[in-house]
């Protein structure tokens, strides 16, 4: 085939995109890869059966929240991901973290973590791992429940996230623990038996079990990651960083910590979007996030207690306040 | 009695060194060119050894780059460091 | 200094052992549905995981694929490529695989993290999942490299909307909605075992070798890009199959029942590739029958001897499939021609050339049986008669498609079953169809049957005219013969322009 440059009448496009990207746009013009990748892909009407495991539900249907929308395409993500763009931008952030990994395990800087600092990061940031495992469900559930390509497409990468993260967060014990796995089981261990983390285990299954997706978006994304990141990465991390061998951890976390800013700029805008369309969806978003993180700070509180003793309590306190400003700049109040 | 076990992948300059390791590993091997992809038909058993590939290709191969230009097959699968193979077990 | 890690210990430790037995929630209640379709699991542990896949390797593996086939949609679009292919008439099968597959896709997408979800093996959860993942990136990559085409052809503009609406649509969309109504074995049985494994490479390895061979790059790019993860798919069809077999023996009825379903159902889907294979695609790279003999005989007998030694057989249709091999094409082919002014592609009359290759292919059947009415079709169009049938079709009540198939031992007759069912009669095109609904009637009854939605005033108006305006079908364009249709003249007009600025250079 021959490259052809010229530009006549005859070559110009009949047209510039989709029907329904047109209808949107108020016109037919060239729409953004973002745009034609998730506009309406859903399908919404003429449903040939119900679902035999829950016939009361068409197969994708607005009654599984209570959030009501006029249109569930406004709840765009800042991002504009689609899985090509996603999945070059995650392999970018986690060539990044297996740099850093790598370079701690040659040059052997583990072992230069203050040994009693080491064996509390294994206590707090281990266990998370089965914390992210949870969030991976939610946020599948999400997907599979939730309404419109707006929201579950991003919801979708954000399971592969969670993966992503407790495989990391499982990397960090096996570098810790030369290979052998002991940190890991040791960490599985903590989370079903040890007293400081039942609160919060106790909490993931609670989640598990939300049938309104909304509220298990509002749950998971804002107010127990709000809670956990908040007190992991900037408290927990902080109380090291004077530590022998503290900037370790900081620097192998590194890759969890960015991924959640970034994640919280698409989490507020969903949110911030919902919360916008009526004062209906701004109480029930409220009542929602008041519930979950009061009982996220709470189950918190006993890992905070364990890793940061006296300081503990204020700790959990600032993160909350923290939070709650977020949360009011969303619009919940 | 021996049953096909079959894998196919594409025609392309990243696929070559994998197929060219393939007939070398697999001497049953039947391969037949499709326009853009090759298919290779083997009884029972074929193997894709990780160091053949590496061989041809002048660096390390991952034997996970294979998924790059898998396009189809037909066995079971088990793979592992060192070699990617279908069978009928 | 730490041990190194091979590939299977480095995924067993970063994977197994993520999850839990809940003891604050029960386990049942977490997962609530994977009990109720009567498949007994004792021993996840026992799945295995062939591709051993985590989410770093993924993200760079993907990527890369992603960086690669995204060059090639750039460049397709910079250079025109619309116009390297082989004949614009091959651009129908394109619109047929946007309004019928991509939406597909977008529907695996959804209910792979429904399955991932709702069972509760990590091993079968994290596959699911990362199926789920590339059933998105299939929708969405379809969707990006289609784009092209859909400045310059007609009928791809409102694919969505019509999906969900459009007759023969409806073939497709009733199920993969029945795939995702089931429940989660049921699903993964139907979809990943007998869709993935045993069908899918009929649908994409000779289709998407056709596109190459018909001068479509863009297409066959995303074409083997996704079948590159169609391959951890098949296996994880084939991993539940051997797994859920293998766990007990109250398994294998149950199985079995699904196999016969899901065979069938698949089948009666691909009547559509049939279809595109022997008569859309203007070079062809091989027949239907040929490519089903290779593709579901001798693959996919290999793999029923394999399964044997669980008690299962091969599907009780398939005996039927072998049967309508020579003629499945034609007979899809007649449906459309008859039809085409209702349907968003064309249809037109087949040349000699064409003619002789399908007597070639098909030489039991297709000299005696269906040239004679292409000629008549032909020679009508000549006089300025072309053939539509204006007559609503009774549509099968399960697998969706006008009654046009044929007795299995008489291609001379139209097969037709029937069931009663609460007082009611069903109608179906065969008893493969007949004993889907028989085993299920309270699914089968609620199907969007568009014929039924049509006489019910569902469908915008009572007038075929009404109908297609509600499917935002630009009349004149998106339908009706190719010959003289807007893109038959187009394509004239384009080829003259590059041809001049070929020759100015």
């Amino acid at each position: 085939m021959t490259t052809i440059e010229i530009k006549t009448q005859s070559l110009e496009p009949r047209r510039h995109t989709f029907g329904n990207i047109a209808r949107r746009y108020g016109a037919d013009k060239s729409a953004s890869r973002y745009d034609e990748s998730m506009l309406d892909l859903q399908a919404d009407v003429n449903f040939h059966y119900r679902p035999i495991w829950a016939p009361e539900y068409e197969i994708f249907d607005k009654a599984r929240t209570k959030i009501e929308m006029a249109d569930w395409y406004t709840l765009r993500d800042p991002r504009q991901l689609y899985y090509a763009t996603y999945n070059i931008q995650r392999s970018q952030m986690v060539q990044g973290a297996e740099q850093q990994l790598a370079f701690v395990e040659k040059r052997g800087l583990v072992d230069t973590v203050d040994a009693g600092w080491a064996e509390t990061v294994k206590s707090y940031l281990l266990p998370l791992r089965h914390f992210e495992w949870g969030a991976n469900l939610n946020s599948l559930q999400i997907t599979n429940y939730g309404w419109g390509a707006a929201v579950t497409v991003p919801t979708c990468f954000e399971a592969g996230d969670r993966l992503g993260m407790a495989q990391h967060i499982s990397k960090i014990g096996l570098l810790f623990d030369g290979n052998s796995g002991d940190s890991l089981d040791a960490a599985k261990d903590a989370w079903m038996n040890a007293p400081e983390w039942q609160a919060m285990r106790k909490l993931v299954e609670d989640s598990l079990v939300v049938e309104d997706w909304f509220e298990l978006f509002v749950a998971q994304n804002l107010a127990m990651d709000g809670i956990v990141y908040g007190l992991v990465h900037d408290h927990f991390d902080a109380a090291g960083i004077a530590k022998p061998g503290g900037m370790v951890v900081t620097m192998v976390t590194e890759f969890p910590k960015t991924w959640f800013a970034e994640q919280t700029r698409w989490v507020d805008a969903v949110i911030k979007g919902v919360v916008a369309e009526s004062a209906g969806n701004a109480g029930l978003v409220s009542g929602w996030f008041a519930d979950w993180s009061k009982k996220a700070a709470e189950a918190m509180r006993p890992v905070a207690d364990k890793v940061l003793g006296a300081d503990g309590a204020a700790a959990v306190a600032a993160v909350s306040a923290a939070l709650s400003e977020r949360a009011k700049k969303l619009g919940i109040g | 009695m021996t049953r096909n076990v079959s894998i196919t992948l594409q025609n392309t300059e990243d696929a070559r060194p994998i197929i060219e390791a393939i007939e070398a590993d697999n001497p049953a091997a039947v391969v037949v060119q499709y326009p853009a992809m090759v298919k290779i038909d083997v009884p029972d058993r074929i193997v894709v050894k990780r160091d053949s590939v590496t061989e041809r290709l002048g660096r390390d191969f991952d034997l996970q780059e294979i998924h790059l230009s898998l396009i189809s097959l037909n066995g079971y699968i088990d793979e592992d460091d060192d070699e990617f193979v279908l069978s009928w077990r | 200094m730490a041990k190194k890690l091979g590939l299977k210990q480095k995924y067993q430790m970063m994977t197994r052992g993520l999850g839990w037995d809940t003891t604050y929630q029960s386990m049942d209640k977490v997962y609530p549905f994977d009990k109720f379709e009567g498949i007994k699991v004792h021993d996840w542990d026992a799945w295995e995981d062939p591709f051993r896949l985590t989410m770093d390797s993924y993200w760079k593996l993907q990527a890369e694929k992603e960086r690669k086939l995204y060059a090639v949609i750039d460049s397709f679009a910079q250079n025109n490529g619309h116009l390297g292919i082989s004949d614009p008439r091959y651009l129908n099968a394109v619109k047929l695989f946007i309004q019928g597959v991509s939406p597909l896709e977008y529907m695996a997408h959804r209910h792979f993290a429904h399955v991932a979800r709702n069972i509760r093996g990590i091993g079968p959860a994290v596959a699911a999942q990362m199926q789920s993942l590339d059933e998105l990136r299939h929708a969405q990559t379809q969707i990006h490299t289609i784009s092209h085409y859909n400045k310059f052809f007609d009928g791809i503009h409102e694919w969505r909307h019509m999906h969900d609406r459009v007759w023969y649509l409806s073939v497709p969309k009733s199920f993969f909605d029945d795939a995702v109504t089931a429940g989660p074995f049921e699903f993964l049985t139907a979809i990943s075992f007998s869709f993935e494994y045993l069908l899918t490479n009929l649908l994409f390895v000779p289709f998407m070798s056709g596109a190459a061979y018909n001068g479509d790059l863009a297409t066959v790019t995303f074409g083997f890009s996704a079948q590159s993860d169609e391959s951890r798919h098949m296996t994880l069809g084939l991993e539940v199959i051997k797994f859920l077999l293998e766990q007990d023996e109250a398994n294998v009825p149950i199985i079995q029942r699904w196999l016969d379903k899901w065979f069938w159902r698949g089948y009666r889907l691909l009547t559509l590739v049939a279809m595109m294979m022997d008569y859309l695609l203007p070079k062809k790279i091989m027949s239907w029958q040929e490519a089903w003999e290779m593709y579901y005989e001798e693959a996919g007998g290999a793999l029923f001897q394999d399964l044997a030694r669980y008690g299962i057989k091969e599907p009780m249709s398939a005996a039927v499939a072998r049967k309508e091999k020579n003629r499945l094409s034609s007979e899809a082919w007649a449906i459309f021609y008859q039809y085409t002014h209702a349907a968003a592609f064309h249809t037109w009359d087949i040349d000699e050339e064409h003619k002789a290759w399908l007597a070639e292919k098909y030489p039991e059947t297709f000299d005696k049986l269906y040239r004679p009415r292409l000629d008549f079709w032909e020679k009508e169009a000549a006089a300025g008669r072309r053939f539509y049938n204006n007559a609503l079709p009774q549509l099968c009540t399960v697998c969706q498609i006008p009654m046009g198939f044929t007795e299995p031992d008489d291609p001379t007759t139209i097969c037709f079953r029937e069931s009663e069912y609460k007082g009611e009669h069903y109608h179906f095109c065969s008893d493969g169809c007949k004993g889907i609904f028989d085993n299920e009637p309270e699914k089968y009854v609620q199907s969007w049957l568009p014929v039924h939605q049509i006489f019910q005033g569902n469908c915008g108006g009572a007038s075929v005219e009404d109908v297609l305006k509600w499917y935002r079908m630009n009349l004149g364009a998106d339908n009706l013969d190719f010959s003289g249709s807007p893109e038959d003249k187009f394509w004239s007009e384009w080829h003259r322009t590059a041809s001049r600025a070929e020759a100015a250079e």
